[in-house]
């Protein structure tokens, strides 16, 4: 019996010789991920079980990217506990404010993510790294706790789901729409513990940012993972890394032909426009045409799902030479320093100021309403990010949906939700 | 283990934004992560739990973000069982690793309603509605997670591994 991906890679790192679904495994990690909210919480753990040293100093990666910079005193002292632990263990991947960025925007730009991977963070969006073939989960504290300690991880092997996408994708339709596209059709859960592969002839098409996107969401369909076979366009990203701090180019698997899996969905992209996830799930999909009378508040553009370079250029092509409704505030976040100063050289920072919108320093903030743009009770707002939960960027009366960069930049140039077909 | 306690009741898809709203995940403290719990559903969540309290949901419960402090929160509140027809799967690891237990019933999930006092016995695998006397079979867990619950989580089953 053939393999998935996401099992050949399991098994590359685990000491068992065989493994199937819904077995158990200890599997060594590549790396682990922690960030200003969940890691004082592993340190807390982590000091209290006596150990001395971090299995390696390479392997371990903090980031303080989500009340950073920080939003307030106390934020301040999550974020001092970081500074404070990387320091005493020597840990080599910790970036300080000015140096950091969103972690699952930074991690692949800085090369720390190499195909065939086995990786874990602590923040559910870990499963972003599967763009480039790596397997890659969401874990809690307790677990970055342990795998800091042993350099493991326990996991139950997931069954696979494959996702086929075929046909050319329509103007304005990206790897957002494609991810909302299938949670709207298979729902919050539809792929609980389940291994997501994404494949076809459109997810080859997709460039590195788009394919990002995709797999930032797969945990928004309950899935562990999302993947996508690593080829040319993944190698073409890796080797474009600068001073990669890993040795080697990654492993390139793929699953097997007679590899087994527990549903296969197609998906014909010609049939997808853009779409919004409207409050208060990301299941809850519908064509932007169908909103067109939602007046937003608020327009926020960035994040781990849609804060890359390639999401900043589309959202500039709709506001260049635009300004925005005055009754509504634009959100701009480029993801990691490097998008910033891009987008500094390229002139999109000067689109988004001219049209009326503000231009930040890199933060998660608003997404998960921790700073730089929280709610009031009963505003809306349209936004590129992950979730829209009950009162997730503010207040509990507080409403978001979510969309693509050019779908978010037309709804503030109109003050509604609005087609990017409508200004340009 | 047995659990005994009134039940709050909670729907599909109860995601940890709601159970904890990350504005308040400024600390590791978990009496005051407690005093959050549920709080953008019911103000008054963490002043109604009586210790040994159980909270009954529908289906994915904890769906969303990787945060431990949503399971922290709930077992610092007092509750001391979850029952659910299903669970997310980051939550379910997060509750086993810090020792909430949680039971997984489609009917159980279903059937009870608040207010009802029910009795959990994960030893015998069963949950029984004190007030209708209707008992629900729950599963098993798989060996290898009763060895992380009966170590009294995962960090201390790692020191028990490793000693």
């Amino acid at each position: 019996m053939g393999h998935t991906i996401t099992e050949k890679i399991l098994l590359k790192h685990t000491k068992a010789k065989e493994i199937h679904p819904g077995e158990f495994i200890d599997v060594k990690i590549d790396l682990c991920l922690g960030n200003d909210l969940t890691a004082p919480f592993a340190i807390e753990e982590f000091e209290k079980s006596g150990a001395k040293k971090v299995f390696d100093k390479k392997k371990v990666v903090l980031v303080p990217d989500h009340f950073a910079p920080a939003k307030d005193m106390r934020s301040a002292n999550q974020c001092k506990v970081l500074t404070h632990f990387a320091k005493k263990y020597g840990i080599k991947n910790y970036f300080e404010i000015g140096r950091m960025g969103i972690e699952h925007a930074l991690l692949p730009e800085m090369g720390l993510v190499m195909p065939g991977d086995l990786i874990i963070g602590a923040d559910s969006h870990t499963c972003t790294y599967g763009a480039l073939g790596a397997f890659s989960t969401g874990v809690g504290s307790t677990d970055l706790a342990a795998a800091m300690i042993r350099g493991e991880a326990w996991f139950k092997v997931p069954e696979s789901m494959k996702f086929i996408f075929f046909g050319r994708l329509n103007k304005w339709v990206g790897g957002k729409d494609l991810i909302l596209h299938l949670i709207g059709n298979i729902g919050v859960d539809g792929a609980r513990y389940m291994a997501m592969e994404f494949c076809g002839e459109t997810i080859e098409g997709l460039d590195m940012d788009n394919r990002l996107a995709m797999c930032n969401m797969a945990i928004e369909a309950g899935g562990k993972n999302g993947i996508i076979a690593p080829d040319r366009i993944a190698k073409k990203y890796i080797n474009s890394i600068k001073k990669r701090p890993r040795p080697g180019k990654g492993k390139y698997y793929s699953s097997d032909p007679d590899a087994k899996y527990f549903k296969v969905l197609e998906y014909d992209v010609r049939k997808i426009e853009p779409l919004v996830a409207c409050p208060d799930l990301p299941s809850n999909v519908r064509p932007v045409k169908a909103l067109r009378n939602v007046a937003v508040d608020q327009v926020v553009i960035g994040s781990c799902t849609n804060g890359r370079i390639s999401d900043l250029r589309l959202a500039a092509k709709i506001l260049r030479g635009r300004r925005i409704k005055s009754n509504v505030r634009l959100i701009v976040i480029p993801a990691t320093q490097k998008i910033y100063l891009e987008a500094v050289a390229e002139g999109l920072a000067k689109v988004f100021v001219e049209a009326g919108g503000v231009f930040s320093t890199p933060t998660c903030g608003p997404c998960l309403g921790g700073h730089m743009g929280i709610l009031a009770e009963g505003e809306v707002a349209i936004a590129t990010t992950n979730r829209n939960f009950t009162g997730r960027m503010g207040h509990p009366k507080s409403q978001v949906y979510l969309s693509n960069p050019a779908v978010a930049a037309a709804s503030a140039v109109k003050g509604r939700i609005a087609h990017p077909a409508e200004i340009v | 283990m047995i659990y005994k306690g009134r039940v709050h009741k909670f729907g599909d898809d109860v995601n940890t934004d709601l159970i904890l709203p990350a504005r308040h995940m400024v600390t590791t403290d978990k009496a005051e992560l407690a005093r959050h719990c549920m709080e953008d559903a019911d103000k008054n969540f963490a002043k109604k739990v009586k210790a040994g309290d159980i909270i009954v949901a529908g289906k994915n419960f904890g769906c969303g973000s990787s945060r431990e402090h949503a399971p922290v929160a709930i077992k610092a509140c007092g509750i001391s069982c979850v029952i659910a027809e299903s669970f997310a799967r980051i939550f379910f690891r997060n509750s086993i690793n810090i020792g909430l237990p949680i039971v997984e019933s489609k009917e159980a999930s279903k059937e009870i309603r608040n207010n009802d006092v029910v009795k959990v016995d994960t030893k015998t695998g069963v949950i029984k509605n004190l007030k209708t006397k209707k008992k629900y079979r729950i599963g098993k867990y798989p060996p290898f997670m009763e060895r992380i619950i009966n170590s009294g989580g995962l960090m201390n089953s790692i020191k028990k591994r490793t000693a």
